[in-house]
């Protein structure tokens, strides 16, 4: 797992991190661009904000080919960046609107790319599980050795349908990566009330899968882990299950935990101080720069890119019209 | 022609889609078993092999998801339900993913799978071995619904919801298996939504819905002895449903029952009621009449069966009260 760290002055990993960087940056800017215009009521839609997990969106959909298949949950806007939708279209859909992703028809949490092989997401608590499962069986079917990740968190280890899914995908070696984001809250409620053992990734033992707990706020160690379990899936030799441990910056839902208008965080104080102290991309841009791969000013420099980029997708979700109410059943049925 | 049982005409149509069309595949629980699933299901292991007809564990919830996965990468599964009942775990595939899903995302992604649930009643299995729900699925946007009464309708409808781009649920009733008919040896399908006329007549119109279709035309032909011209429309579809044939049976006739096998309360015959107040109340003579299950689950005792299950004698007295109305001057008459 050191060997890409150790690497590192090579050119082709020098450009890697640099990439990685810039997605972990683009996830960030773009979340807390939203802050501003949901307090003030511009969008309304409720948004789950992903600022603080970069490193797991990033780390794995790196490890991932552009036809390799990705589902997710209502926490979705890292990995719709990281595996390469357009901001400008989440922008769009998360102001409502017709160029959005889907439409304007789902808002923040139904989003989609199905051209970069983000299939969909959706809030329902390990919903989109089981249909990961029917991508990987597919792959498997038609012998294309694709693999799917399917994103969820730590809420959805008490939906039985994933201990289903573990089930099913062991016993037909399914090329499928399960993708636990430990942020230790299930909405509200904080892990040692949901279960008693912490350590979510031992589910996969009973089932016989390969199992592993890793950093998710070490963007390297998420990419090494992907990487391999990725290999294994493309061997036939899946599935696997990877819980990430990792903290959200945010509120469950919005900018905070807005309980009776305190905007408060539920959450310890010391808690989140003790997370804020291993931010993802801090982290990773200390490593860059202590190591000498990238000065500090080709980073700011990517960091005033993206805030232009984000910055021109919000004026272009605003200038964009809304959709036609005379074709608010257009999409119920798909045409034959 | 040559004839075939409704249970070999189901499985006539897997055999040739199976065939035609490598994306085609049928995953439950009993796929391998006559035991539940008749013999539909005959064959199909030992020419397709157990990738393409896949025996699952009891798992509902994941394995109607995994179809429905497997559907939005571009196949075209048909998951099956031994009993409607079981379905009731994979609720959330079906409806909350499966049937919204084109819509949430505005149209980037469709779900081309059958969900097929056995009606498999009496016998004194009581109430979790016996639902029919199709009102359930109908009432849900996004769903198809068919229900077909006779064996040509099982091959042809079979076909026609694996051809569909839309989720169609496919409810077959286990009491028509062994119903023999004319079914052309040629692939050909029966399109969703179109109903069909059994039997001629001017006196009444005589709405069914599967199983129902069967006691409906038995109930006519006692009614013709009294020189009764009864109507009888097999509705084949109940989402979309066959609003023109209804319609124009009651601009003829005058008169409407409707024979369905679900239950009284917010079951297809309330919904029909009401699309014929709406659209053709000025041709109406009389109330409509509705011959439903009564609204309690189903009982085992022998005894309590036989008065649960509607059939031809309680079609054929539905049919006398209707006629027997005149049209109300002023006040209506309240209906025993």
């Amino acid at each position: 797992m050191k060997v890409l760290q150790s690497n590192y002055k090579n050119s082709a990993n020098k450009r890697l991190f640099l990439q990685m960087y810039r997605a972990m940056v683009r996830i960030r800017i773009c979340e807390e661009s939203l802050v501003e215009p949901i307090l003030k009521g511009e969008i309304r839609c409720p948004v789950h904000l992903y600022s603080g997990q970069e490193a797991i969106a990033t780390g794995v959909c790196f490890a991932l080919s552009e036809r390799d298949y990705v589902f997710s949950s209502h926490r979705s806007h890292g990995h719709y960046l990281a595996k390469g939708g357009s901001i400008k279209e989440l922008v769009a859909e998360i102001y409502g609107k017709e160029a959005g992703c889907s439409r304007g028809r789902g808002g923040s949490m139904h989003i989609i790319a199905p051209e970069m092989g983000m299939l969909g997401s959706a809030p329902i608590v390990a919903g989109t599980i089981p249909l990961a499962l029917g991508a990987a069986l597919a792959s498997k079917i038609r012998k294309e050795k694709k693999v799917t990740v399917s994103f969820f968190g730590d809420g959805a280890a008490g939906e039985g349908v994933l201990y289903e899914s573990l089930n099913f995908a062991a016993l037909g070696r399914l090329p499928i990566i399960l993708a636990c984001e430990n942020n230790f809250y299930s909405t509200h409620l904080p892990i040692r009330e949901c279960r008693p053992e912490n350590n979510i990734f031992k589910i996969g033992k009973p089932f016989c899968i390969q199992s592993y707990r890793v950093d998710g706020n070490d963007v390297l160690k998420v990419y090494e882990v992907s990487k391999n379990a990725v290999g294994l899936c493309r061997k036939n030799r899946g599935p696997v299950f990877i819980e990430f441990v990792t903290y959200r910056l945010r509120g469950h839902v919005g900018p905070d935990d807005n309980i009776q208008g305190t905007h408060r965080d539920i959450r310890p104080k010391e808690e989140i101080e003790k997370w804020r102290k291993k931010d993802p991309i801090r982290r990773f841009e200390a490593f860059l720069i202590k190591n000498k791969i990238f000065r500090k000013e080709t980073l700011e420099r990517i960091d005033r890119e993206v805030e232009e980029e984000v910055k021109g997708a919000h004026e272009f979700a605003k200038e964009s019209p809304y959709p036609n109410p005379n074709e608010l059943t257009k999409y119920v049925f798909k045409e034959n | 022609m040559r004839k075939l049982s409704y249970s070999l005409a189901i499985n006539e149509a897997l055999h040739q889609m199976m065939d035609d069309d490598p994306s085609v595949f049928l995953i439950g629980q009993g796929v391998k078993s006559p035991w539940y699933v008749g013999n539909t299901a005959k064959g199909l292991l030992g020419k397709f092999g157990p990738e393409r007809v896949v025996d699952t564990p009891v798992s509902e919830n994941a394995i109607t998801g995994t179809a429905v996965g497997a559907a939005l990468v571009g196949m075209r599964p048909v998951v099956v339900h031994p009993r409607v009942d079981f379905m009731m775990y994979a609720m959330d595939p079906v409806i909350n993913e499966a049937a919204n899903w084109h819509y949430m995302f505005g149209g980037k992604s469709s779900v081309p799978v059958v969900i097929w649930g056995i009606i498999n009643r009496g016998g004194e299995q009581a109430a979790q071995h016996s639902q029919s729900l199709h009102a359930f699925f109908a009432h849900v946007p996004g769903l198809k619904v068919v229900m077909p009464s006779t064996p040509y309708d099982a091959k042809g409808l079979m076909v026609a919801a694996i051809k569909d781009n839309n989720p169609v649920i496919y409810m077959d009733d286990r009491w028509l298996y062994n119903l023999e008919g004319e079914v052309p040896k040629e692939t050909y399908s029966v399109p969703i939504g179109k109903g069909i006329i059994r039997r001629e007549g001017k006196d009444v119109t005589l709405v069914a819905t599967s199983y129902m279709v069967v006691e409906s035309v038995k109930a006519s032909e006692e009614l013709e002895t009294e020189a009764l011209e009864v109507e009888v429309i097999d509705l084949r579809s109940v989402k979309p449903l066959d609003e023109t044939l209804l319609f124009d049976s009651i601009k003829k006739t005058g008169r409407l029952v409707i024979a369905d096998g679900g239950w009284k309360t917010c079951g297809m015959a309330a919904e029909i009621s009401a699309l014929v107040s709406e659209n053709v109340f000025d041709y109406l003579k009389a109330p409509v009449a509705r011959v439903t299950l009564p609204d309690a689950p189903a009982p085992a005792s022998r005894v309590l069966e036989k008065e649960y299950y509607p059939n031809s004698k309680t079609i054929a007295d539905a049919v006398r009260v209707v006629l027997r109305r005149k049209v109300p001057r002023g006040g209506t008459e309240i209906p025993k």
